[in-house]
């Protein structure tokens, strides 16, 4: 251990990275899956379902049919910038997720570190900067592809993420006014108001030392902006079919096409991180600090939840229903009771288990928007964006400074 | 060669290399994406030198909202590619002297500073609190007035589209 200790600063970052991304790609194919069964049980279909069990298999059926399908490129194009498009959405979108704290930080065989990959004091303008250049990358693949929708959707989207950039980052200020810091880490640590659980999450608005004010309006303006920010239904008029085809990604196919559909999925990932640390206080209990029984939510999730999977697999004839998916099912049974046996290891899981919850939550809230609302009309977007939207988040602002100063005084 | 150093000179090879491709391009996104390249780079500068605050507005509002509205008009207007003309007689006679004058001048200026001023002190401003403290306290005024100019700038653009609407 001595010996390599000296490496560790950059060991540690490249494991956590390697993590990051498989965790983060693997999640995105499921989010497919996850999105193609709600709503098709909202519309009251049944989504997905020949490819393996509850059609489990078909985020893997999908990604072989992406990396195998032929790949055209059209007359005319620019090649580099047609070429650079879609790396640069991916890169920028799984770039965007090194600075989210997903837990407290935590020790590992004596070595302190911080749950996530890298942790920087200004790591909410980090993010803005990666969100802001974010753009090019949809812009240049409606240019350089040489098709007028594509064009189209290209100069569509650039105007929509201009526009909502602004409100967008307002109703943040709110949040860093009654934090004080840039921080992520911090920002979720001064929703830590005495131990008292959800009440001193930005949206309820207890913060650390004072009395804050609540975030609701701009967790709303955060929310709406935030949507528009990642092209995804009501705001998906980039990609209208109705009117562009497909937008800026219609003359992509294959592998390119499937970048930026991983693009979006992250952006969409990022944002719900995003939402949960600003607002919904992280990684933090939503419960008290002094009812320590809620530490065992984990268990008592996941072993349930592991022997319904081994129940559930079984049934099925299958080489994945038999072994792969009892499997799993036995895996998440054993972490859970190992969780209920071992407190140490149970302590470590507290944080990392809310955040997802959470962000699980507002991820789930995504896919339930798409099933539920239809397009906007071009006008309505621009007019929402710059005569409701900014207003409103300024406003929000200025209350919340008045409210500061005047807590502060009195 | 300290891993600083080795970074300033990617960072500052990157910048010039974007700066000279800005001028090369034929085609306007072209040069307008090089110029994304010198902004990226300098904000890594920034970065280097300790400044995080400002090295993330460079990127957020060069690189992101200044250089997307370049885009935007370069996509909207459709430029096509640049014609290349020859080396017109004013600039063989007045414009590369003046040129090779101007960039001696700076080299100069360069030098020279170096040996009569002390090093930056990087990371004197780190915190983005001592930042905003000496943006809204000391400088109040030249600050409120920049935004002022900003103002009617955006004014005089609402007039002269209103007028083109008219």
């Amino acid at each position: 251990m001595n010996a390599i200790a000296p490496y560790l600063f950059i060991i540690v970052p490249v494991i956590k990275v390697a993590l990051l991304v498989f965790i983060v790609l693997t999640a995105d194919a499921y989010l497919t899956w996850l999105e193609r069964k709600v709503i098709g049980h909202i519309q009251a279909r049944w989504g997905p379902y020949r490819v393996g069990p509850h059609g489990l298999l078909q985020p893997l059926a999908d990604g072989a049919k992406f990396i195998l399908k032929e790949d055209p490129m059209p007359e005319g194009v620019d090649k580099k910038a047609y070429f650079f498009a879609p790396f640069l959405t991916l890169m920028l979108a799984l770039t965007s997720l090194a600075v989210i704290p997903f837990g407290p930080d935590i020790t590992i065989l004596g070595y302190t570190t911080n749950f996530g990959v890298a942790d920087i004091n200004i790591s909410l303008l980090a993010l803005f900067a990666i969100t802001a250049l974010s753009v090019y990358g949809i812009a240049l693949a409606g240019w350089s592809s040489n098709n007028k929708y594509s064009l189209l959707g290209g100069l569509r989207s650039s105007a929509q993420m201009i526009s909502y950039e602004l409100s967008m980052t307002l109703s943040v200020v709110g949040v860093l006014l009654m934090a004080g810091t840039l921080s992520l880490k911090e920002i979720v640590e001064m929703q830590h108001y005495r131990g008292y659980g959800f009440l001193g999450w930005n949206i309820i608005g207890f913060s650390k030392d004072h009395f804050g004010f609540t975030q609701i309006i701009g967790c709303l303006c955060f929310f709406i902006s935030a949507i528009a920010e990642t092209n995804r239904i009501p705001f998906d008029l980039p990609e209208a079919e109705s009117e562009l085809v497909a937008g800026y990604h219609t003359e992509y196919a294959s592998m390119k096409f499937a970048m930026f559909f991983i693009g979006e999925y992250t952006a969409m990932i990022t944002v719900s991180c995003l939402s949960t640390i600003l607002f919904f206080g992280g990684w933090l209990s939503p419960f008290p600090d002094s009812w320590t029984l809620t530490h065992y939510l984990p268990s008592i999730l996941l072993i349930p939840f592991g022997l319904w999977i081994i129940f559930d697999g079984i049934r099925y004839e299958t080489v994945f229903g038999r072994i792969v998916l009892p499997g799993v099912g036995f895996l998440l049974t054993v972490i859970g009771a190992a969780f209920f046996l071992y407190s140490s290891a149970n302590e470590i899981i507290q944080g990392p288990f809310w955040f997802f919850v959470k962000v699980f939550a507002v991820l789930f809230f995504y896919i339930w928007m798409r099933a539920t609302l239809p397009r906007f009309r071009y006008d309505q977007l621009m007019d929402f964006g710059w005569k409701l939207l900014l207003p409103v988040s300024i406003a929000n602002v200025i209350l919340t400074s008045a409210v500061l100063l005047w807590r502060a005084r009195g | 060669m300290s891993a600083t150093l080795f970074i300033f000179f990617v960072l500052a090879g990157l910048a010039v290399f974007g700066a000279v491709t800005l001028i090369l391009q034929s085609h306007p996104i072209h040069s307008a994406l090089s110029l994304i390249l010198v902004m990226l780079s300098l904000a890594g500068l920034y970065l280097l030198m300790g400044a995080e605050f400002v090295a993330a507005v460079q990127i957020i509002v060069y690189g992101g909202a200044v250089m997307v509205l370049f885009v935007f008009v370069i996509m909207l207007l459709n430029a096509g590619e640049e014609e290349r003309t020859n080396f017109s007689k004013l600039a063989g006679f007045a414009g590369v002297p003046l040129a090779l004058a101007l960039a001696g001048l700076i080299a100069a200026a360069v030098a020279n500073s170096t040996r009569h001023m002390p090093a930056a002190t990087t990371g004197a401003l780190t915190s983005t609190r001592n930042l905003s403290k000496l943006l809204f306290s000391t400088f109040v005024y030249p600050f409120e007035l920049t935004s002022f100019l900003i103002l009617i700038a955006i004014l005089g653009a609402i007039v002269l589209a209103q007028r083109e609407h008219n």
